[in-house]
């Protein structure tokens, strides 16, 4: 079982960075969403500080986004992914692995680039601290449930505004304890309470993403 | 009977925009939504006939 | 008697509930019309005045009703996806499609309703309460869920994946009516709050419960028509669709 789960992480990692171009935009779109709404809505620090925990995450939420026709898109242009769906390997364990393997190509960088896009809204250390810890559980929660929404829209027009619509109303939990725990901590208040509530989703999803995933696929490739 | 005259319950205690604003626009969903679906299968019905009525008149061309 | 509790599965067949859904819309009409009436004449003419809000209170009896209803269409679609996707029956696919519509402008109506209350009692257009903020989100799946299906071509694959999709949507809404709940307490300051309705006199909880009542009838009769409609689409290569246009020569 975990060596199918590192062979597909190291294959799709591997296929991944053949594309670096894809992997550098998405952090270059989170990098640009973040910097627009201080554009958008003026320079001072104190709204700004107070925005920040919400606009990194929401941020984040939208970059990871734009990354999920990728999970699934080119293997199913080439007809791998019918073949990994029918061979005899658990698919929930194959989806998993791919699952992890799209979060070390976009939630990670996310998480690790945000605490230098947190400096830019004046976040103290403590916000930087609890943002990066926040994105380390909550990021991956975004690529599993995320997964669902691709599977489901494999192969259809308007792909990526459809996985948007079906996607983000599920990311809203994920947005509403990260952004708290940030907020929590920059008040001083505890924010261990957040993160534990962001660990428990990472738990459900990891537990009851694949499976859904692994139906949703089977569907779309009937 | 809560009301005194037509004219008050019409007024709803000055908030005649938001009650009668919510009942209309219910009352409207509730009529339009049925129609809608009439409608659909109105206009099924008719283009069903029609194929079915098409495929007939093909099918005998292709016996004679 | 016992033919009939035996041939439950026999209605699993869109040729035979057809005919059944039909029979059934005239009824469900008039229980709505009749529920209707009753409960709006309990609301509008019996109710009292509330001592805070004055007669503007009355609003809730359109917008607990619709708010109720658009959560309980949408458990009864994903218990209808579930069927589907255990049974891999078509009518259970097509029931759940067809509810969705009907759910989303309950869940639409809450909001407005919702919007109006608020406005005269709160003085904003909008409130990010726990309750009207979940009825958004439960909106956005709705919608989520249309969309989906509109954008798969074969009927089969809709109905699947819209099951799947249902089914997280319902699992995931405890989770996110908590995760608001809980931001909603965290950030706000003075409870305002829409769901702190004026504690209830007996005829204005019956007058709620009647339009609920009204509502569901309403939704049920709405329902069956656009099943009805679904069937006739998707099944028009089949014998009894022809045997049944044939008859309609009118």
């Amino acid at each position: 079982m975990l060596d199918l789960l590192f062979a597909v992480i190291a294959r799709d990692l591997k296929l991944a960075l053949r594309r670096q171009a894809d992997l550098v935009s998405a952090l270059f779109f989170f990098i640009i969403v973040v910097s627009l709404f201080p554009l958008g809505v003026g320079p001072e620090m104190d709204m700004l500080r107070k925005m920040a925990p919400g606009v990194l995450w929401v941020a984040a939420l939208l970059a990871t986004m734009l990354t999920l026709p990728r999970l699934f898109g080119d293997d199913y242009r080439d007809g791998t992914l019918e073949q990994l769906v029918l061979a005899p390997q658990p698919l929930p364990v194959t989806v998993l692995g791919k699952m992890a393997a799209h979060w070390l190509t976009s939630g990670l960088p996310l998480t690790l680039l945000a605490p230098v896009l947190g400096l830019q809204f004046d976040l103290s250390a403590d916000g930087l601290l609890v943002l990066t810890l926040a994105l380390l559980v909550g990021t991956p929660s975004l690529s599993a449930i995320g997964a669902i929404g691709a599977a489901l829209t494999l192969g259809l027009r308007g792909g990526g505004v459809l996985v948007s619509l079906l996607v983000l109303p599920l990311y809203i939990p994920v947005l509403i304890f990260g952004a708290g725990a940030v907020d929590a901590a920059v008040s001083g208040l505890g924010f261990e309470a957040h993160l534990s509530l962001l660990g428990a989703l990472l738990a459900g999803s990891l537990f009851f993403a694949p499976w859904a995933t692994a139906a949703a696929l089977k569907i779309s490739l009937e | 009977m809560h009301w005194n005259s037509a004219s008050e319950f019409f007024a709803m205690g000055g908030y005649a925009f938001y009650v009668w604003g919510s009942f209309g626009v219910t009352a409207l969903i509730m009529a339009v939504e049925p129609i809608i679906v009439a409608r659909r299968r109105k206009n099924l019905l008719s283009r069903l006939k029609r194929q079915i009525t098409a495929e007939n008149l093909a099918q005998r061309s292709e016996e004679s | 008697m016992n033919n009939r509790l035996i041939n439950w599965f026999k209605f699993a067949s869109p040729a035979t509930f057809y005919p059944l859904a039909g029979k059934m819309i005239p009824w469900f009409v008039a229980l709505s019309v009749v529920f209707g009436v009753a409960g709006l004449y309990l609301g509008m003419f019996v109710a009292p005045t509330d001592f805070q809000q004055g007669e503007g209170y009355r609003i809730i009896f359109i917008h607990v009703p619709a708010s109720w209803m658009s959560m309980f269409i949408y458990l009864v679609m994903a218990f209808w996806a579930a069927l589907g996707l255990a049974f891999n029956t078509r009518l259970s696919g097509m029931m759940a499609t067809a509810l969705a519509p009907t759910g989303a402008l309950m869940a639409f109506l809450s909001l407005w309703t919702g919007a109006l209350w608020g406005k005269p009692m709160w003085g904003t257009w909008w409130v990010w309460d726990a309750r009207l903020t979940s009825e958004l989100i439960l909106l956005f799946l709705y919608i989520g869920f249309i969309a989906l299906q509109s954008a798969i071509d074969d009927p089969r694959r809709a109905d699947k994946a819209g099951a799947v999709l249902a089914l997280v949507g319902v699992v995931n809404i405890p989770i996110i009516y908590f995760s608001v709940k809980w931001w909603n307490t965290l950030h706000q300051g003075a409870s305002v709050s829409l769901t702190k309705s004026p504690s209830m006199a007996a005829t204005m909880l019956w007058a709620m419960l009647l339009v609920a009542l009204c509502f569901w009838m309403y939704s049920i009769a709405v329902a069956l028509g656009r099943a009805r409609n679904i069937m006739l689409e998707r099944e028009r290569h089949t014998e009894w669709v022809r045997q049944l246009l044939a008859g309609k020569e009118s």
